[in-house]
């Protein structure tokens, strides 16, 4: 889908080169990232993708064309681009903001109204709470998702995706990312992917460009980088705790238990009081008839309480994570929480299981004697 | 007093002379607008032509009004054109620079937005750059309309018309009413310019970024 052939790009006045014969190529449906240290040339190398910067040696297909051939803007339209800075036009509305393309692509009016509101719901904006507002009443990680929308207006095959995710906080990027990622699924766009962060970079990308200088000093899967990093750069970038860094790789429906502490709402006291002492996390999980999770009974909670039915004795939830969610964020909510466990629902909220500290524990464990 | 009589006895004259200094101004700040705010957006496409227009336009400011006006005399002859002219020479400069600076100074990461988003620059040009640019032209359209109000006066010198008639016929017959009528009417066009003006460059900052 996007194949660089020797990209090359001096900047003038500037000895070094800023890309340095770069090879790249991306599949359709993948997702790349670049990933390296400030001023390794990622955003340029991005740039010259849309043509806001011309190569100053090799060349760039899409889709098997020749890209200094084409006509920049029609190319520009076609590639969804998220910038580093955000860039959102200040004196426009979120709604305009987000409409920019599809204006330029002069879609009805009625089409660009339905489009806007669906986008801004998408990444997790209320279109009539914030639709009508102005960038500057936005907090940055609000922002940060117009700029997302924005670019996936016209629904282009291909997204170049500059630190999208740069201006939130770590809980919130870790939601945005499982979106992201969800959606991806959806959606299966060519994206290129920036970030300096490797953590980031092993959890979104399909492969991983690692660049210094310049220069692209391996390109793999997640996996492969962090069992296979290509000499001590890579291997100083990936960081001493590889297995913990595994954790991002797997997800928790990967590895979820039959064993999941669940009982019935009407389950008597004694009951419980038996399944408490079987459970590792010495706690059980109250389900509904239909499926979802509506409390947790621990040891305390039946010392403390009156009542003889599940539903009087339970407590509320303290936090769950999503069933695609990484072990790294289970691990989080865990140490979040406080607790040697947490719940795991599906998409719509229907219990899936248990995630404990000992079965993270494992799989660092595993990996460890794997090698 | 006398200059109250003087009003009431040759209102019709005076207020003749003060729609002539309006209708000046106005062509005049018009005209260089016009002019002015494109060949501002021209020269923020080349940095040396740009260099090159503000260095002339300042240069423009500085010849004094009585000597502009006598080196356009030859050329356009006693009356409203030569005046005319003059203002549209002496506005230029805060319209051009201000318009070059507006545009300049957007954050660059805008521009590349759009530039990304595959807006043409005509679309970035109407769209985006003159939007926010707005606030900052009208700044320069304020500054310019002010002062060559107080410059128009001068014009009449050369048969322009206008208020500055009562004050040079008043000096030459000694008749302090008939100047200082002048100078209150001048003084109100200039407020009320800064004024208005000054109040729609509010409303366009409003209407955006803040
Ligand atoms: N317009 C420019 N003119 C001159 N030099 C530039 C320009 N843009 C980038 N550079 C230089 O090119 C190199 C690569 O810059 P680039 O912006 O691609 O880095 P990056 O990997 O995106 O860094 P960061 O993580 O800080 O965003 C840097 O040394 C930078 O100083
Ligand atoms: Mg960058």
């Amino acid at each position: 889908m996007i194949r660089l052939e020797n990209l090359t790009k001096q900047f003038p006045g500037m000895d070094r080169l800023a890309v340095n014969k770069l090879n790249l190529e991306v599949g359709k449906g993948e997702v790349c990232v670049l990933v390296g240290p400030s001023g390794c040339g990622k955003t340029t190398t991005m740039k010259m993708i849309n043509r806001l910067c011309e190569p100053t040696d090799g060349k760039i297909y899409v889709d098997g064309q020749d890209t200094s051939k084409m006509n920049p803007i029609k190319l520009r339209l076609d590639i969804g681009y998220v910038i580093q800075q955000i860039g959102l036009f200040p004196h426009m509305t979120i709604n305009d903001n987000v409409a920019t393309v599809p204006k330029e692509k002069k879609w009805p009016k009625e089409k660009i109204k339905k489009r806007t509101a669906e986008l801004l719901e998408l990444v997790g904006l209320d279109p009539r709470e914030h639709g009508g507002r102005y960038p500057s009443g936005l907090s940055g990680g609000q922002q940060q998702r117009v700029g997302i929308a924005r670019a996936l207006a016209a629904d282009p095959p291909i997204m170049l995706m500059d630190e999208p995710f740069a201006a939130v906080d770590r809980i919130t990027r870790s939601r945005l990312q499982n979106e992201f990622l969800r959606l991806q699924r959806e959606l299966n766009k060519t994206i290129i992917f920036v970030t300096h962060d490797i953590d980031e970079a092993i959890k979104m990308g399909d492969r991983i460009a690692v660049l210094r200088e310049g220069k692209l000093i391996q390109y793999d899967e997640p996996g492969k980088i962090l069992s296979e990093p290509a000499g001590d750069f890579v291997a100083n970038l990936v960081g001493r705790n590889r297995s913990i860094k595994r954790l991002h790789l797997i997800r928790a429906h990967e590895i979820l238990e039959e064993e999941h502490w669940g009982v019935p709402l009407d389950t008597p006291r004694e009951e419980i009081k038996e399944r408490i002492e079987e459970s590792v996390i010495s706690t059980v999980m109250v389900i509904d008839e239909k499926g979802y999770l509506k409390g947790i009974i621990g040891r305390r909670a039946i010392e403390e309480k009156e009542g003889e039915k599940a539903e009087d004795l339970m407590e509320e939830v303290p936090d769950n994570v999503t069933d695609d969610a990484t072990l790294n964020d289970a691990l989080s909510v865990m140490l979040e929480i406080g607790e040697g466990y947490v719940p795991v629902v599906d998409a719509d909220g229907l219990f899936r299981g248990t995630l404990t500290l000992n079965t993270l524990l494992d799989q660092v464990r595993s990996d460890k004697s794997a090698k | 007093m006398e200059v109250i009589d003087y009003f009431i006895r040759r209102q019709s004259m005076v207020m003749e002379l003060f729609w002539e200094h309006m209708y000046l101004i106005v062509v005049a700040v018009g005209i260089a607008v016009a002019v002015g705010v494109i060949l501002g957006i021209i020269i923020t496409y080349n940095r040396t032509l740009a260099q090159g227009v503000l260095i002339v336009c300042q240069v423009l400011m500085t010849i004094p009004s009585i000597a502009m006006l006598g080196l356009l005399l030859p050329f356009f002859g006693i009356g409203f054109t030569t005046g005319m002219l003059a203002l549209v020479l002496y506005s230029l400069l805060p319209i051009v620079r201000n318009t070059h600076s507006g545009i300049i100074e957007i954050d660059k990461a805008i521009i590349e937005a759009a530039t990304g988003m595959g807006m043409n620059e005509w679309r970035k040009l109407t769209r985006i750059k003159l939007p926010l640019a707005l606030p900052v032209i009208m700044a320069g359209i304020r500054t310019a309309t002010v002062m060559v109000v107080g410059i128009g006066a001068i014009a009449s010198y050369i048969g322009a018309g206008g208020l500055g008639q009562l004050i040079f016929n008043g000096i030459s017959r000694t008749n302090p009413p008939m100047i200082i009528t002048g100078a209150i009417f001048i003084s109100i066009i200039a407020v009320g310019f800064d004024l208005i003006l000054g109040w729609s460059e509010r409303r366009l900052h409003v209407a955006g970024r803040d």
